[in-house]
Parts: C-alpha cells; sequence; structure tokens
C-alpha cells in the first residue's frame, strides 16, 4: 500500500465518521461544526486529485460562507436547537434503509462497471491546471455561457433569499 | 496510486449518509445539512472522473464550479424560507410546517 492510498484511507475514513456525526448529533451547532469538518476532508479529497483551485474553493466557500451561514440559521431559530423529543422522524428506519439500499445499488453498480481499475495519467508538468480552468470557464468556445447563467442564478437566488427572508413590519 | 473505484465508493457512501439525513431528520436546517453531503459527494465524482480520465479537458472542473454556485444558491433561499417560517410559525421542525397540506 502506497502512502497515498494511506493517506486516502485516513481522509475517506475522517470524513464519513464527520458526515455521520452531521446527520445523528442531536445539537444542530455541533452538526454544523461537524460538516465543517466534513467539507474540510473534502478539501482534502480534492487536493489528493491534484484539483487545487477545487481545494481552495471548498473552503473559501463551503467553509468560509455556506458553514458560517449554517451556524448563523441555527442560531437564529433558536427555540428549536435542542429539540424537544426526537430528532429523528418517525419513518428513520425507512430513510435508513432506503440509504443503506441506495449505497449498496450503487456498489453493485460500480462493481460491474469494467472502467472501475481505471489509472490517472500523470499530469505534465507544464500544463497548467488553474490557466486550464480559467481559459474553459472564460473562452467563448468553452464554458462562458454556463459560467454566466450559473452567475446570474446565484444573484437571483440571493435577492430572493433577501425578500423572503425579509421582516415587513 | 489510488483506484478510481476508491473515489467512487467513498462518494456513493458520503450520498447515502446525507440521504439519510435528508429522509430523517425532524429540523428543517438539519435536511439541509443533509442536501449539503450529497452536493459533495457529487462534486467528488466530478473531479475524480476528471482526474481519470481525460486531464486536458477541463469540463469536469467546470461542472463541479457549477454545482459550487447552485448549492450556494440552494442554501441561501432554503435558510431565508427557514428563517421566514420560522418568524410566522416558530418552528422548524418539518413535520409542524404542514400549511400546504389539507
Amino acid at each position: 500500500m502506497t502512502g497515498e492510498q494511506i493517506a486516502f484511507l485516513v481522509v475517506a475514513i475522517f470524513t464519513l465518521v464527520a458526515g455521520l456525526l452531521v446527520v445523528t448529533t442531536r445539537n444542530l451547532v455541533h452538526a454544523a461544526l461537524w460538516l465543517v469538518a466534513t467539507l474540510f476532508g473534502v478539501a482534502v479529497t480534492y487536493g489528493l486529485l491534484r484539483a487545487n483551485f477545487l481545494a481552495v474553493v471548498q473552503v473559501v466557500v463551503y467553509i468560509g460562507a455556506i458553514a458560517i451561514l449554517f451556524i448563523f440559521a441555527v442560531m437564529l431559530t433558536r427555540k428549536d436547537m435542542r429539540d424537544q423529543g426526537p430528532q429523528l422522524n418517525r419513518n428513520w428506519l425507512v430513510g435508513a434503509i432506503l440509504a443503506m439500499l441506495t449505497f449498496v445499488g450503487l456498489f453493485f453498480l460500480l462493481q460491474s462497471w469494467n472502467g472501475m481499475s481505471m489509472r490517472a495519467a500523470e499530469i505534465p508538468l507544464k500544463f497548467d491546471v488553474v490557466f486550464e480552468l480559467g481559459n474553459a470557464l472564460t473562452s467563448p468556445d468553452g464554458y462562458v455561457l454556463p459560467f454566466e447563467i450559473a452567475s446570474v442564478l446565484l444573484v437571483a437566488a440571493l435577492v430572493g433569499a433577501v425578500y423572503v427572508a425579509f421582516n415587513r413590519k | 496510486m489510488v483506484p478510481l473505484s476508491w473515489y467512487l465508493i467513498f462518494a456513493a457512501a458520503l450520498f447515502s449518509i446525507g440521504l439519510f439525513g435528508v429522509l430523517s431528520r425532524r429540523n428543517a436546517v438539519a435536511i439541509l445539512l443533509g442536501i449539503e453531503l450529497m452536493l459533495n459527494s457529487v462534486n467528488i465524482n466530478l473531479a475524480a472522473f476528471w482526474r481519470y480520465g481525460d486531464v486536458f479537458n477541463m469540463t469536469g472542473q467546470v461542472f463541479a464550479i457549477i454545482v459550487f454556485a447552485v448549492a450556494a444558491a440552494e442554501v441561501s433561499v432554503g435558510l431565508a424560507l427557514v428563517i421566514s417560517v420560522y418568524r410566522r410559525r416558530n418552528t422548524v421542525v418539518a413535520d409542524e410546517i404542514d400549511m400546504m397540506k389539507w
């Protein structure tokens, strides 16, 4: 087993345990903090995949903005923070079985696919991944139109969020 | 070198954990936490397929960045709805938010 495989296994197990704690912890502030841990594990996974820009964006956008937004939302809805009664609904067992079935189904689907043992090609030293990504995002024969539509969607969603949460009193 | 299958199985496990959270938590904010886990597992898949497929074709990473933007939009609208509902109904328990059900 190589060092990279051991690093991947450590990161994956840490991320999965943190993810399980996100969906099972009673205290929602703790769940949001475990979400930060999960997102950090995913960022390290991007690093292992040599997607360095994605790793940085994961830390800045997900951990820096989305997780903090979650913690603020938990604090603004404070009365239910340590919810009286159970944190899981009546059908949680059905949900657990469905989630297990999804995992088992995906697992066997992946087993039957013959691309699984694919090897990653080495990235040439003079191939600048971030430069190519920026080029692909902004060049007209790349993905400039989906990129612009995504930014319009983000602006519309943020304006809508302000409108929905606005207090008209 | 880590085989592609490890990344895909890791992403499938994270997706299933998120699905469990969405299906079984009572608190609406906790449901959104589960959705975040699912979106992250999708992004791991996209990055892994970029790395193990054609590295010179940036489609996987571009798609992952668009998923980032959509996740940010989803979470801002979702939390705004939760805060708005909390202000009117004084609850964030998904079972009790049933005014559109009859």
